[in-house]
């Protein structure tokens, strides 16, 4: 038993979030922690990395009674941290980010062909080796940058890894790449701590799974013992009927036509058509540009060539478009403002607010995309657990009434009961008429939610597949650039 | 106004009063009730209708210069140059007396404090140039041309100039209702308007507004626009008051606007800050400047000891780490 966590506790501000946690984990142990939005889960790896003191509780390492003061303490003892939120600094290079102060010298002063040479090492030694240590970290897209924040837990041997939804934007190779790496850790003897929303990979990964159910530890299971099915059921207690909705709908007239449409250097000549009534999923790897497509034919960024793309967005909103980002710290949310404040974002109207009508539209989002805690429209956003935040997302993009929706990852660190949700209502939405271009990487949500697939690779569409009769395997060779 | 309240949880015991956290309000009444306390007892003049008069009145310019201070401050800038938009629309006004209306010379240097605003707004937002940069090179610009159109002081005759620093509503002065209107619609402009609301989320983070279809641009010329605008009616009603302005008037005006926000939590990071708190803060440091003068101490020591204070009130009203 190399880590326990004895009857934990943790209120914040008088609001008590775990009620009493115990969990053990062993060397050479993959520990799956699941459970639905809000649960507990980052809190509880928190209290682990000793960014949150416990309230009361204990923490025990090879034996010993451990208290930690601080991140600090907890590096101190092997323990490494990924958090859920993306936490590189932007503005500094990958190599800064890993290194982190730590660089190579040579006659005082810092050697950077030496610090870029460790931390190209250190990116191939997992598998990531595709990422440049010289760029910033901002520019990378979100998916390199959660790699780029697994490698910098693995600077230094861990004894203890501790992974908060590392899959969450992770697709194809990638994907491989880190359940190779936590083979390995395991191996090696690290106790690897791993939370996700994706059961079917924790079922693949784990050596034991503990499901968090409002704060408490409800059940410790293995793969054998259980399934996908039963793992919901136990996280949002009660059944799921049917993830996806069916789709067989009329589609009506084109809503957005992009012909054409470059960027230099992120996207070449995409072209695509969406209709009213119909949703397009669009998947493709890592540098395949497909947020970056979005994000131009939005108007955040200038096309180079084609048409179809809006030249702001307060263009592209008054046409009827709303745009979910992928990285919601950094582009969806205004993270220090209220719940409210952040949903009424698109609909701010003059001369004066109408404040009634603000809390109404709200309350009925909150309600609607079930945001937990309920009474949350006057908490800083900051205060909601992950996915509850990528709710508010897209509650404050619902409330603008677009008629083209383009969602780029708009699951990301969803529970199982939500999605189902989000699903839901995507569909009705796309049945009242509204086109839906849904972005992601995870395969089966871009085959089950919609109604065909397009594929891209490196800046191009590469192939356009009906989701009813298409396989996972297809869809991944055309975002290799293999034309199957 | 967003946040600040509850972000502070933890570190003192809060204060709820029917949902609503009073903490902040109640600590400034009781701060300002016991400055108020203090200057009455120690000193014989602290009350007279004479001092309350002047204590009134010396709120003004550092109310204004305060509240456009905060909006500037609530999109992530700062502005420095208040204190010379203070003396060009001073010198310029009085200057203008001779040959306008005085309601018109008095507008021609709102106008002018408004048009540094809006050259700074603009330098900030279109070419992404950094606020601190952009204002002190304004600051000394705009001291320069204060010094451009007049070497001298300006002393105008004609005694309607000196009305409306110097009127009287009742015991209240006319300046210093001014003073509180502005700080009434601000309030409602930064919480009730759509533009208030934007200028408050670009300092949260200017991405996510850009995305929600918000002219960042425009919002963020607004808000010099209006720092401006209130500095130069600040300029216009200290010379209306004093009787004469002076080019050199108004130096390190902006260190008091800057310590009012700050007093009052407002993040110079932006994205936070109370209209509420920084008329706080405002209070604060009038009285405390009153207080030094009827103590008789010497200049160069209550400098130092507004530093010391302020420090001190800000150490108490910090915002623990949070997560
Ligand atoms: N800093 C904070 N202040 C107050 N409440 C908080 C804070 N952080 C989290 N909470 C609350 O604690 C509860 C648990 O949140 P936590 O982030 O641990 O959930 P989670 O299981 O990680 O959910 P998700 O799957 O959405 O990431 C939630 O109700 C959340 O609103
Ligand atoms: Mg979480």
């Amino acid at each position: 038993m190399i880590l326990e966590l004895r009857d934990v506790r943790k209120d914040y501000g008088g609001v008590e979030v775990l009620h009493g946690v115990d969990l053990q984990g062993r060397q050479g142990e993959v520990l799956a922690v699941v459970g639905a939005n809000g649960a507990g889960k980052s809190t509880l790896i928190k209290i682990l990395a000793g960014a949150q003191p416990m309230s009361s509780g204990e923490m025990w390492m090879d034996g010993e009674r451990v208290e930690l003061r601080s991140p600090h303490d907890a590096h101190d003892k092997g323990v490494r941290t990924v958090y859920q939120e993306l936490t590189l600094v932007p503005e500094l290079s990958v190599t800064e980010n890993l290194l982190m102060g730590d660089f190579p010298r040579k006659r005082g002063l810092i050697d950077w062909s030496a610090a870029h040479a460790r931390a190209r090492e250190l990116l191939e030694s997992i598998g990531f080796g595709a990422i440049d240590p010289r760029t910033k970290a901002g520019r990378l897209t979100v998916a390199r940058q959660q790699m780029v924040e697994i490698a910098k837990a693995l600077v230094t041997e861990p004894r203890v890894l501790v992974l908060d939804e590392p899959s969450a934007v992770l697709a194809g190779s990638d994907l491989e790449s880190l359940f190779a790496l936590i083979r390995r850790l395991r191996e090696r003897g690290v106790l690897v701590i791993y939370v996700s929303h994706r059961l079917a990979e924790i079922l693949e990964l784990a050596d034991s799974i503990v499901v968090i159910k409002d704060g408490k530890v409800i059940e410790t299971t293995e793969p054998a013992r259980t399934s996908e099915d039963d793992l919901i059921r136990r996280m949002a207690g009660r059944k799921l009927e049917q993830i996806y909705p069916d789709r067989r709908q009329e589609r009506g007239d084109a809503l957005l036509t992009v012909t054409g449409l470059t960027r230099r250097g992120e996207f070449e000549d995409v072209s695509f058509t969406l209709h009213a009534g119909e949703i397009v999923g669009l998947f493709g790897l890592v540098g395949s540009g497909r947020s970056e497509m979005a994000r131009c034919v939005f108007g955040a960024e200038p096309a180079t060539s084609g048409t179809g793309a809006y030249r702001s967005p307060a263009e592209a909103i008054a046409a009827g478009l709303a745009l979910v980002t992928e990285d919601r710290k950094r582009s969806g949310l205004v993270l220090g403002m209220s719940v409210r404040d952040n949903i009424a974002l698109t609909t701010l109207r003059g001369p004066l607010i109408d404040m009634g009508r603000q809390r109404r539209d709200v309350a009925g989002m909150v309600d609607r995309l079930s945001i937990q805690p309920p009474q949350c429209a006057s908490m800083p956003v900051v205060r909601l657990s992950g996915g509850n935040q990528q709710k508010a997302v897209l509650a404050k993009w619902l409330l603008a009434e677009p008629r083209v929706l383009l969602l780029d990852e708009p699951t990301r660190g969803v529970d199982m009961a939500t999605r189902v949700e989000i699903y839901r209502m995507i569909d009705g939405l796309a049945r009242s008429g509204i086109g839906v271009l849904l972005i992601s990487s995870d395969l089966t949500e871009v085959m089950g939610a919609t109604d065909r697939v397009l594929v891209m690779a490196e800046g191009r569409i590469t192939g356009e597949l009906r989701s009813d009769r298409t396989t996972e395997d297809e869809i991944l060779a055309y975002s290799m650039g293999q034309h199957a | 106004m967003i946040g600040q309240l509850s972000k502070a949880a933890g570190r003192f015991p809060r204060l709820v009063v029917g949902g609503r956290d009073l903490t902040l309000e109640v600590a400034f009444t009781a701060l300002i009730l016991l400055l108020v306390a203090v200057a009455a007892t120690t000193s014989d003049t602290f009350l007279t209708q004479t001092n309350i008069t002047n204590v009134l009145k010396q709120m003004v310019t550092t109310g204004l210069l305060a509240f456009g201070m905060l909006v500037v401050i609530l999109t992530g800038g700062i502005d420095l140059s208040v204190g010379s938009v203070v003396a060009l629309s001073g010198i310029l006004t009085a200057g203008l007396v001779s040959g306008l209306p005085i309601p018109v010379a008095m507008g021609v240097g709102i106008i002018a404090g408004l048009a540094a605003g809006l050259v700074n707004g603009t330098l900030v937002a279109r070419f992404a140039l950094a606020p601190f940069v952009v204002t002190l090179a304004s600051l000394t610009t705009v001291r320069g041309l204060a010094f451009v159109y007049s070497e001298v002081p300006i002393a105008p005759e004609d005694p309607a100039f000196f009305t409306l620093g110097s009127a009287l509503l009742g015991p209240i002065p006319v300046s210093t209702l001014i003073m509180l209107v502005v700080f009434v619609a601000g309030g409602v402009f930064l919480s009730r308007t759509p533009a208030g609301r934007s200028i408050i989320a670009i300092g949260g983070n200017a991405e996510t507004v850009r995305l929600a279809g918000i002219n960042v641009r425009r919002h963020v010329i607004l808000a010099y626009a209006i720092s401006g605008a209130c500095a130069g009616l600040a300029g216009v009603i200290l010379a209306s008051r004093v009787g004469i302005a002076q080019p050199s008037v108004g130096v390190a005006f902006e260190l008091d606007a800057i310590a009012a926000c700050v007093i009052g939590g407002a993040s110079l990071a932006g994205g936070r800050g109370s209209v509420r708190a920084t008329f706080g803060g405002v209070l604060v440091l009038v009285l405390i400047n009153n207080l030094l003068n009827l103590y008789g101490v010497q200049s160069f020591w209550q400098q130092v000891l507004k530093g010391l204070i302020i420090i001190a009130v800000i150490l108490v009203q910090r915002t623990p780490r949070s997560t």
